[in-house]
């Protein structure tokens, strides 16, 4: 291990890192908005919209990530459509991301039983009020080690980021061992780079999950 | 009686679920202060037509009036009306993520926009009437059927509903736990609510009822005050149903 190699470039990886988490970070809110909505078109069987969204869910997440983003970053530009590398990744994300979470979302909503909505209903409450006071409360604790797993996972995604040119982790990594073969330190410094970002975010959503059960919800 | 009094008014009522007719033409009418027992063999659709009265299901001919008010599956006028129906449910229905407290406030608090204090005295005091008030700030996980069932009870009347419908509220409880929830029923009966109940429990309705209705296939077969219906029903149908409660040796 070449330690003055490790020293020299570190600070490489922390730019693509805060790259990472940034593009990472926003592509996930993303995500979890589209997914918000779509499991509620869904949810209600809005007309038409329920179909888009149900339609959506499929492409997205039956379709790898990486084409994804080359149809944003190469495809799109064909008809006119020219998108930053970062735009790409935000999107490319919350693209593949919404899908995820739509389910995910969608099925805490369903997990709310029928007689907790009828209760609801015979209290007086209308639609909004039901929503807000009976089912996402109840939905949120159903959800919520699902949305974790799929930020876990999304996360893990951006690696492939590197494929629209973004100067992410994975770049930073290809790029060192294009040049200096030194694949080892880049190798261990991608690996510890990625603990040092996914592994805080994992240990906060177990202990999120364990109250969430001890709330025997 | 004057009009004045008609709490519910029933008119040919029909309700099927596809082809299959469940309620066949029902007429009903109950009146402020009156406790109606409804009763009948399983299946024979008393659970749909309380439903039915709080629009929480279609209905194909006739109408359900509460104090004349249209009560209308689907409308939107349905969520003011609904306050003035309160329904409690055979599995309670409480809401698992809030307290006793929270629960019972909540349709007061949000729907009513009532004043937090004085709900929260209200709610504390109907609490208190059916022996829960140590347990206000318990979630619902952590009580007995029969806790869960008083309260539920307490979230509906908090409401100030006009009528009360309890549909089989004791069915899902232990034989000990049923005695306490309907104490708290037969108190209400007996202080002038106005409710319609479906029941099995037989000395219950003898006790709570001003009147009792024995459904079937779709139609009222029989109704009568609880004396005559108990000891010298007028219909074979009735007679053939009591004694599906009794038991010789
Ligand atoms: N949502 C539904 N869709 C189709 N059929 C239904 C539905 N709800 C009830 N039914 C049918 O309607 C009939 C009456 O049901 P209901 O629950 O009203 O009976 P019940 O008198 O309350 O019986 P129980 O004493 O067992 O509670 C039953 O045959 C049932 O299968
Ligand atoms: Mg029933």
């Amino acid at each position: 291990m070449d330690w003055s190699f490790i020293t020299e470039y570190y600070p490489l990886y922390i730019e693509s890192a805060v790259l990472t988490v940034t593009i990472g970070g926003l592509g996930i809110i993303l995500s979890v908005i589209v997914g918000i909505l779509c499991a509620i078109a869904r949810y209600y069987r809005i007309p038409l919209l329920n179909g888009i969204a149900a339609a959506y869910t499929e492409l997205s997440r039956n379709t790898p990530l990486i084409v994804q983003l080359f149809f944003l970053y190469f495809g799109l530009p064909k008809i006119g459509i020219v998108f930053s590398s970062e735009t790409c990744g935000v999107v490319g994300l919350a693209f593949l991301g919404g899908g995820y979470m739509s389910e995910s979302i969608l099925s805490g909503l369903l997990s709310v039983r029928k007689t907790h909505l009828e209760a609801a209903a015979s209290l007086g409450l209308n639609g909004f009020q039901t929503m807000t006071n009976v089912i996402l409360p109840q939905a949120a604790s159903v959800a919520t080690p699902a949305v974790c797993a799929n930020v876990i996972f999304l996360l893990k995604e951006t690696s492939v980021f590197s494929a629209v040119s973004l100067a992410d982790l994975m770049y930073t990594a290809k790029d060192l061992i294009g040049m200096y073969y030194s694949t080892t330190e880049a190798l261990t410094m991608l690996v510890i780079a990625y603990l040092i970002i996914i592994l805080p975010v994992s240990i906060v959503f177990t202990l999120l999950e364990r109250r969430l059960h001890r709330a025997g919800i | 009686m004057d009009n004045e009094d008609v709490v519910i008014e029933v008119k040919g009522l029909k309700k099927s679920f596809g082809e299959n007719v469940i309620i066949n033409g029902i007429d009903l009418t109950v009146r402020k202060g009156e406790t109606v027992v409804l009763i009948g063999p399983s299946g024979c659709g008393k659970s749909t037509l309380l439903r039915c009265l709080n629009g929480l299901e279609p209905i194909q001919e006739g109408s359900v009036l509460l104090h004349g008010e249209p009560v209308e599956y689907g409308k939107r006028s349905l969520y003011k009306i609904r306050q003035k129906i309160g329904m409690v449910f055979q599995d309670y229905g409480l809401f698992p993520h809030m307290t006793v407290l929270d629960n019972v406030m909540l349709a007061p608090l949000k729907v009513q926009k009532r004043a937090k204090d004085e709900v929260k005295k209200e709610a504390m005091a109907l609490l208190e009437r059916v022996g829960l008030g140590d347990k206000a700030k318990s979630y619902p996980s952590q009580l007995s059927g029969g806790q869960q069932q008083r309260a539920a009870i307490v979230r509906s009347l908090v409401v100030r509903p006009d009528i009360m419908l309890l549909d089989e509220i004791t069915a899902a409880l232990d034989p000990e736990m049923v005695h306490e929830v309907l104490n708290v029923v037969l108190d209400l009966a007996k202080n002038g609510s106005t409710m319609i109940i479906v029941t099995h429990e037989m000395a219950f309705a003898e006790a709570a009822a001003n009147r009792v209705i024995l459904m079937d296939g779709g139609v009222i077969v029989e109704e009568n005050p609880p004396e005559k219906f108990f000891k010298d029903p007028d219909t074979e149908r009735a007679k053939r149903f009591l004694s599906t409660f009794s038991y010789s040796r």
